[in-house]
């Protein structure tokens, strides 16, 4: 008898009905939003404020070197002290006091710029403020040198390589960054999606055995029945709440930007100024042009089955470890033990993805770890768009299918003996031995 | 031809090193109340488990009606277990449902059935409640219905009058001597002696993984019977009459109760004498006023074998 469409059925209704999941689908979206929104508008605001920073300069060296931009404005400071200068700066309330001060090697300025304020500055403020009087002094440097600055200035040439493959595919940097974003969206995904719902099924293992109705069930159905019921059920269940935050999140964007007028526009940085800035430009607008030529250019076929087959078979693979857990525990404190070698190969991933992957797509490292099967769904999915061969994704595919079988074959052997063993807290030794039984 | 329901043949299972079950067989005959004793960890569960196919035996095998065991045969059996619980947070008429079709029945059957067991026990508006909102007595009479639902061939109870008040207790228990009447028959695992001297008419006790002792509750008890006589008489010679009696039969401290009796005690049989020659005796000295069979009780049964094992 074929109970698999009665048992998932009705953990993905058990699933659905439930109250905190009811409210977790409808409340995430709102918060993720909201939380969008403040962190928008606080940035808005911070950037808002103008600042305003004294110069105390003994040196002259760089006098005439700082114009009032949009966020910061300069106050030069001419023959006074040090100290009235400070005051000066605290009774105006100014944010802090640049000071060089005098010394017989006039260009040596190293040690002698000092920065003086109630706040410590931002790392960006301090490095600004060092790459001008860096520029000013090396310009000044090769003045004295006798070259001139207007020849320097028109020798500098900007190069842009254009790529192209060898089929004649133009591709772009901003080509990469895409890639680089489609990879790191799958594989994060996956990862988020294993980590919330291996734990659902987890828990909903837990419960059978806490609520002592695990024997009366699987005196009905196989015990390997039960787990597939569970995992397809909670997966179900999860694509649901997915595809309700998906869409929830996308109108209430919409309905922000609509109703409140609060415009991505307006949200904008300074640095997506300058970016919008330079799209005026036309050599840039190609550019953009050119990466959404290069969107299509993706292989998006490959990218949405590998997408799918990867994400169905990483997940059947660690929620089968989860049901193995939840069926060796009596309650959740003691799943810690047992959830340190499922999460690590997990997070192993995910970096060698982020920082492998970003820096050499076919490198060994990241080829390696495309195939083996604990990180292989996270790792591949990110290299994928960056044109790795049919036959390795394949191969990768086949090494991780078979690994499920195994780790079902295993996590059913832990589940149908686990399920029955009440008040024990077993050690790894003793999982082992319930393979035998 | 067969009149065993159900046939384990020289079961053995091992968990590890430990042997839960050493080469035990038992026949449990058509239409019977089979009670399933032991102590604590003798391997009873294992055994049941093994029936219902939780488990599978190393070695031997079990028959159904003559048959091996199938996957299909979970709706033969109806298993009340000893550590059992319902989903807290599922309504109870859908969890009967769903685990009614687990035993494969379908929705309409099983919520006719339903409706008729939901009247006999007295059970009106739980449809809608949850577990969690019903006492641990009524949620144990949703279990009960779980396990009888599908109409069995075979029921399976573990413990089953545990959480019970006594009240409840009675109409379980007369509620599985009807279901023995139609036609079922129960295999009974307990250690409440007193239910299977009321249940059982046949019996099998287990002990350290073997099978110590099984048959026929009479025939047990037959066979434990030492030949006492529990004897009460009125006389005015108490000293004589006692030193009479204890020249020719065994005497023992009495272990009955009664109210006037002048002399009271515990007669066993000696080989060569049957119960007649004590009553004749006895009458010709004194006036006999309680005169009964020591019939050993399943407890003693019980603590006798595993005491001697």
């Amino acid at each position: 008898m074929n109970h698999l469409p009665l048992i998932i059925k009705r953990e993905y209704l058990t699933k659905v009905r439930n109250k905190s999941f009811i409210v977790m689908t409808f409340v995430s979206p709102l918060v993720g939003v909201a939380l969008i929104a403040v962190v928008a508008y606080l940035s808005q605001l911070n950037n808002d404020k103008l600042r305003s920073i004294a110069i105390l300069d003994d040196t002259g060296l760089v006098s005439g070197l700082f114009e009032n931009t949009e966020y910061t404005s300069y106050k030069v400071l001419d023959g006074i002290t040090l100290e009235s200068a400070k005051e000066l700066v605290e009774t105006d309330g100014d944010f802090g006091l640049l000071y060089i001060s005098k010394s017989k090697d006039s260009l040596n300025v190293v040690d002698r710029v000092r920065f003086f304020s109630d706040e410590s500055p931002s790392l960006s403020i301090i490095s600004g403020l060092e790459r001008k009087i860096e520029k000013k002094l090396s310009e000044t440097k090769l003045q004295l040198d006798g070259m001139d600055l207007d020849k320097i200035k028109a020798s500098i040439t900007s190069v842009n390589i254009a790529q192209e493959t060898f089929s004649g595919q133009k591709t772009s940097k901003l080509d990469s960054y895409l890639k680089l974003g489609f990879g790191g969206a799958a594989g994060y995904l996956l990862f988020m999606f294993i980590i919330i719902y291996g734990n659902m099924i987890m828990r909903s293992v837990i419960e059978e055995k806490t609520s002592r109705i695990i024997e009366i069930i699987i005196s009905s159905v196989k015990p390997i029945q039960l787990m597939m019921g569970k995992i397809i059920g909670t997966s179900l269940a999860g694509i649901t709440q997915f595809a309700i935050w998906l869409v929830l999140g996308g109108i209430l964007v919409f309905a922000l930007t609509a109703i409140l007028g609060i415009s991505i526009a307006d949200l904008q940085t300074p640095q997506q100024q300058m970016m919008q800035d330079a799209m005026a430009n036309p050599t840039v607008s190609n550019e953009v042009q050119l990466a959404i030529q290069s969107f299509f250019n993706l292989p998006l076929a490959n990218l949405m089955i590998a997408f799918l087959l990867f994400f169905i078979g990483g997940y059947l693979l660690y929620s089968s470890l989860y049901a193995a857990v939840g069926a060796a525990v009596d309650n959740e404190t003691d799943t810690q033990q047992f959830m340190l070698p499922i999460i690590m190969p997990l997070i192993l991933s995910v970096y060698v993805g982020l920082f492998t992957v970003i820096e050499d797509p076919h490198g060994t490292v990241s080829t390696v770890f495309s195939f083996i099967p604990f990180t292989s769904p996270v790792v591949m999915l990110m290299r994928i768009p960056f044109g790795v061969p049919i036959w390795q994704q394949v191969l990768s595919l086949a090494i991780l299918l078979s690994t499920f079988a195994f780790t079902v074959w295993f996590a059913a052997k832990i589940y149908r003996v686990g399920i029955l063993m009440y008040g024990k807290k077993p050690s790894y030794k003793e999982l082992f031995k319930w393979l035998r039984y | 031809m067969t009149t065993d329901l159900l046939v384990a043949d020289s079961v053995s299972k091992s968990y590890g090193d430990f042997k839960a079950l050493n080469n035990v067989s038992i026949s449990v005959p058509k239409g019977s109340i089979f009670g399933l004793l032991g102590p604590n960890g003798a391997g009873k569960t294992t055994l049941i488990r093994i029936i219902n196919q939780i488990t599978m035996p190393d070695q031997g095998r079990i028959l159904l009606d003559g048959k091996p065991l199938t996957p299909n045969d979970i709706q033969n059996i109806g298993y009340l277990p000893e550590e059992r619980g319902l989903y807290k947070s599922m309504k109870v008429g859908e969890q009967v449902l769903y685990l009614a079709q687990l035993k494969g029945m379908t929705k309409q059957e099983a919520k006719d059935r339903l409706k008729y067991w939901f009247d006999k026990l007295d059970i009106g508006d739980w449809w809608n409640k949850k577990i969690q909102e019903l006492s641990k007595g009524q949620a144990q009479k949703i279990q009960f219905i779980v396990t009888v639902l599908h109409q069995p061939k075979l029921l399976i109870f573990d413990e089953p009058f545990s959480g019970f008040d006594p009240i409840n207790a009675n109409l379980i228990k007369d509620e599985i001597l009807q279901l023995r009447d139609e036609g079922a028959t129960v295999i009974f695992s307990t250690h409440r002696m007193e239910s299977v001297e009321e249940l059982c008419d046949h019996i099998a006790l287990i002990h350290k993984s073997n099978k110590v002792l099984d048959g026929k509750l009479t025939d047990i008890k037959r066979q434990f019977k030492t030949n006492t006589f529990e004897v009460g008489l009125q006389t005015d010679q108490v000293q004589t009459v006692t030193e009479a009696i204890k020249t020719r039969f065994e005497v023992l401290p009495a272990t009955f109760k009664n109210l006037n009796d002048d002399l009271k005690m515990n007669v066993k049989l000696n080989a060569n004498n049957s119960s007649n020659d004590l009553l004749h005796f006895l009458t010709s000295n004194a006036e006999v006023h309680h005169f009964v069979e020591v019939i050993p009780s399943a407890s003693d049964i019980f603590i006798h074998t595993v005491k001697n094992n």
